[in-house]
């Protein structure tokens, strides 16, 4: 294929065109944007959990060299004309304390921000900060998820009666009579670690003032529309004189998609000290300054008959909220509410929802979102229940599947489509199942210090996010569509507009296949436009998997309607009607005499110069489209993971991972098998080798990268994928999210691994992640 | 201060460095060089990798007055006369980037690693590259795109 082509990019894997800048050290990420006149803020943090602001001093910090200005949360508190926001106020009682940039008298976890130094380079701005005296007061702490939870329990604010914020519910009618009247039930407590997201690029801010009053915002963000309406709505300023920009973003895993109090700081320091103000984050400093993710306890219920057909589900989930509540903290949970059935047909549904405030960093958007804590629980109880039934792990699965679309799940969603047989299938033809229980039983029997393992995992996911109407309907504050602006300029190429917000995801590559396929340009005539709310006024940004599904949808909307009023000029000009005219591969032609034929690059001239339009129309050949899904995107999938444990050490090491995925329509294979690698990865360190953990005192102990373990390359294998599909009959390309189905996947397939290869030891379970202690501590505990 | 005198992608360059200046700061705001990037704080995730003397360092872990009589080399250094290094070509065409950060350093680490001849199978490269976190690839395409290039330049 060359670049020239014009028709059939979509479904090739097109190589990106945004790397030659990332690949020569052109990257445009904040903490390059180095402006005249700039002051270095460094935030001062609270070393305890929890205390009383008794005072903060500043005298010796604004004495320093270098020092431009100093200030307490006390001394800003009336730049904020709002609180933080949290936009998910899950139900009308929840408890949501004041959050702001800076705590003014109540520091109410480790890493609080109560006061912040700006200089003229960052470190005198570090100097300086050294010398901010606070005076604390230490207070009763709430750390452990499953005691700050219990009556008795210190609260995390002195303002609290207790930690819990809400508790959410969804019950079908006859839960409890099924499992009163079931054959079986199997019930299991599981514990989905707290993660740090680590985005390999830190957060930064840098907002510069403008000689008008205006003021720039740049930020590594996904969310650059929702922080623009968010930061004005905190500051009390006009939206319509802000303007974000989300440069290159070097990753985010949901740990971007945030309203932050450096977001804010910055802003209102730039406006009152009439300067650029730039704040960039260390990495030890985003241990506690990023929110984390995940942090639930769940007891899984499931009731059977004795042939293995699941009647009843059950889940009871407490989820730590962290100290205050951020953008859609109190959402996370509830984003898999509606999945604890998994791909399976199960007609009778219970999941409540707990949520507990801790004196720890706040917990939100983490890669998944709720859909890894489901499915973890799911799949895991899905071979406990197998074992208690003495059944086959996949035979199980098979038995329960939904295996008719569109399919109407208990807990009151519609899944489109999906092919979880068609995905099973291919992965056991892929895998050879047999050939890897030879080797698993001859390692048995002969006693091997290196024992193997298979897990299973077999999913569905809702992403997409999503339809507004379904949010307003779950009290989310905001809608979940999409925007696009197709433009045919007048000298030949296409500029595309949309509000999704990549970072990573090669939306530009991605979005200039579908438009170049849709309109019959080359690839290097189209320019796709993101990320900057002065260029792309209208968007929801990039999260929950929605960019494709609903950003690419709203880009295909707009590219029709670009194309329609194209037709009608065409029509005008040639005098035949519309329907006589043909369009493909950016030509009009008339139906029976294809020598009457324009192309759309001159209509787009004949727009522009609008000397005969039909009567009525404007000038200028573009349209702007909104995309509003009637549902959310439902992939699925069937993946297998081989884990080899050192029965002498605990060392459990994966040694193959198999993912076969139905996502719909693809539109470049390439980006999303690098999706899907990306979301494995994540979701294999889940399962082995990542844990947030704080002691008693609400420390972190795994405050930094030496000892929080994100895995390199030498902990993973190479990734087997493969897909089967199944497009959305309602998505106009029929295309899925797929940004986190691998790491929602992965994580109960390698630990079911791990129990595999230990289970003729005796051991049902292992908590994650899977550390050689843990697994260690699991077989001697079964002997 | 300190005079110091570095050869930065070929370039004499004097400075004048306080002596806690790292040399990861010295190229990106001394000498404007941002290509190199910084990803931790505690010499983990290999963002900020260059080449001193031919050799890779996290640049994180070296005083700027210590690569004094020095020769380095950037991710800015590596394309010769516009045209992409074998190792940026090869990350370009098997997709090893996402987010693009962890890339300069990413790509310094993998040109040593082949010119040292350490990159001869996928568990040499996986292991030469332990150094060097990416949280967007899995790592799957970045061993590819090393073996690919380690192949061409071989």
């Amino acid at each position: 294929m060359t670049a020239t082509e014009t028709t059939g990019f979509v479904g090739t894997p097109v190589l990106r065109r945004e790397d030659g800048p990332l690949l020569k050290g052109k990257g445009t990420f904040v903490d390059n944007i180095q402006l005249p006149g700039t002051a270095h803020a460094v935030v001062v943090r609270s070393p305890y959990a929890h205390a009383r602001i008794r005072s903060v001093d500043l005298t010796e910090a604004r004495a320093a060299e270098g020092v431009v200005a100093a200030f307490s949360g006390a001394d800003l508190r009336d730049d904020w004309k709002a609180p933080m926001p949290c936009a998910w106020p899950v139900t009308p009682e929840m408890k949501n304390p004041e959050h702001f940039p800076l705590a003014v008298s109540e520091a109410c976890y480790q890493g609080d921000g109560v006061a912040v130094v700006l200089a003229t380079t960052r470190a005198l701005a570090k100097d300086a900060a050294e010398l901010v005296v606070v005076d604390y007061e230490p207070l009763p702490v709430a750390v452990d998820l499953a005691e700050a939870v219990k009556d008795g329990s210190p609260t995390a604010h002195e303002s609290l009666e207790s930690n819990i914020s809400y508790v959410w519910k969804l019950e079908t009618d006859a839960v409890d009579a099924a499992f009163a009247a079931a054959d079986t039930t199997v019930k299991r407590r599981y514990v989905q670690p707290r993660l740090i997201p680590n985005a390999m690029e830190l957060r930064g801010v840098v907002a510069r003032p403008e000689p008008n009053g205006d003021v720039t915002l740049w930020s590594s963000t996904q969310i650059p529309h929702i922080l623009k309406a968010m930061s004005a709505a905190t500051l009390g300023m006009s939206e319509a004189k802000l303007r974000v920009i989300a440069p290159d973003v070097g990753g985010g895993f949901g740990s971007k998609a945030d309203v932050y109090a450096e977001d804010l700081l910055v802003l209102a320091l730039a406006r009152r000290l009439g300067r650029p103000v730039k704040w960039i984050e260390e990495r030890s400093e985003g241990y506690v300054a990023t929110i984390h993710g995940r942090d639930f306890i769940t007891e899984m219920e499931f009731a059977a008959t004795k042939d293995g057909t699941i009647t009843a589900v059950r889940a009871n989930v407490t989820a730590a909220m962290g100290a205050y509540l951020q953008l859609i903290t109190p959402g996370i949970p509830l984003l898999g509410a509606w999945l604890y059935a998994g791909p399976y047909k199960i007609p009778n549904y219970s999941f409540t929802c707990t949520g507990v405030f801790t004196n720890t960093t706040p917990t939100d958007a983490y890669r998944g979102a709720g859909r890894p804590e489901a499915t973890y629980v799911i799949e895991r109880t899905m071979d406990a229940l197998a074992a208690e039934l003495g059944m086959d792990r996949l035979e199980l699965r098979r038995k329960n599947f939904i295996t008719e679309f569109p399919a109407t799940i208990a807990s009151g969603l519609t899944i489109d489509s999906g092919d979880y047989v068609g995905a099973l299938d291919k992965l056991l033809e892929d895998f050879d199942l047999d050939a890897f229980h030879k080797e698993q039983a001859a390692r048995r029997a002969s006693g091997d210090v290196k024992q193997l393992g298979v897990g299973f995992s077999t999913y569905t996911e809702m992403c997409g996010i999503a339809p507004s109407r379904i949010l307003g309907a779950i009290g989310f504050g905001a809608g979940g569509w999409e925007s696009s602006t197709v433009r045919c300029l007048p000298t030949g190429s296409v500029q595309v507009v949309t509000g999704t917000s990549p970072h990573g995801q090669g939306h530009e590559t991605a979005w200039a296949q579908m438009a170049a396929d849709l309109l019959g340009y080359a690839m290097e005539e189209i320019e796709v436009v993101h990320g900057d709310t002065a260029m792309a006024p209208y968007g929801l940004d990039t999260y929950g998997s929605r960019s494709l599904p609903v950003g690419g949808a709203a880009l295909h909307l707009a590219g029709q309607r670009v194309i329609e009023k194209a037709r009608q000029i065409v029509a005008h000009t040639l005098e035949v009607s519309g329907d006589d005219l043909d369009f493909a591969g950016g030509l009009f032609s008339v139906k029976g005499s294809p020598d009457r034929a324009m192309h759309i690059k001159e209509v787009a001239w004949l727009a522009f110069a609008a000397h005969n339009l039909p009567e009525g129309m404007d000038p200028y050949l573009e349209a702007t489209a909104v995309y509003d899904a009637s549902n959310f995107s439902w992939p699925g999938g069937a993946h297998a993971a081989v884990v080899e444990v050192d029965t002498e050490t605990g060392d459990a090491r994966l040694v193959r991972y198999v993912a076969i995925d139905e996502i719909g329509t693809v539109v470049n294979p390439m980006i999303v098998d690098g999706q899907v690698h990306g979301g494995l990865a994540q979701g294999i360190a889940t399962a082995l080798y990542e844990e947030a953990s704080y002691d008693e005192d609400g420390n972190l102990q795994t405050a930094n990268l030496v000892t929080y373990l994100v895995p390199s390359a030498a902990e993973l294998p190479s990734f087997e994928l493969g897909r089967v599909s199944a497009p959305s009959p309602l998505h106009p390309l029929g295309a899925k999210g797929v940004g986190e189905t691998g790491t929602i996947a992965a994580a109960p397939a390698v630990i079911n691994a791990v129990v595999d290869a230990l289970s003729h030891l005796g051991v049902t379970d292992v908590q994650m992640p899977a550390t050689p202690e843990r697994v260690w501590r699991a077989i001697q505990e079964a002997k | 201060m300190r005079s110091v005198a570095i050869t930065v992608n070929g370039e004499r360059r004097e400075l004048q460095l306080e002596p806690r200046e790292l040399l990861v700061y010295v190229l990106r705001e001394r000498l404007a060089l941002t290509g190199t990037n910084v990803g931790c704080d505690t010499s983990s995730c290999g963002a900020c990798t260059v080449l001193l003397d031919g050799e890779s360092v996290k640049s994180c872990t070296v005083l700027g007055v210590q690569a004094d009589g020095c020769e380095i080399t950037t991710i800015e250094g590596l394309a010769m006369n516009g045209a992409l290094h074998p190792v940026q070509q090869a990350f370009h065409e098997q997709h090893a980037l996402q987010c693009g950060y962890c890339t300069p350093g990413m790509v310094m680490a993998a040109v040593s690693l082949i010119e040292s001849g350490e990159a001869g199978s996928e568990k040499a490269i996986r292991e030469g590259l332990e150094g060097n976190l990416c949280r967007c690839t899995g790592y799957h395409n970045i061993v590819k795109a090393v073996a690919a290039a380690a192949s061409v330049t071989a």
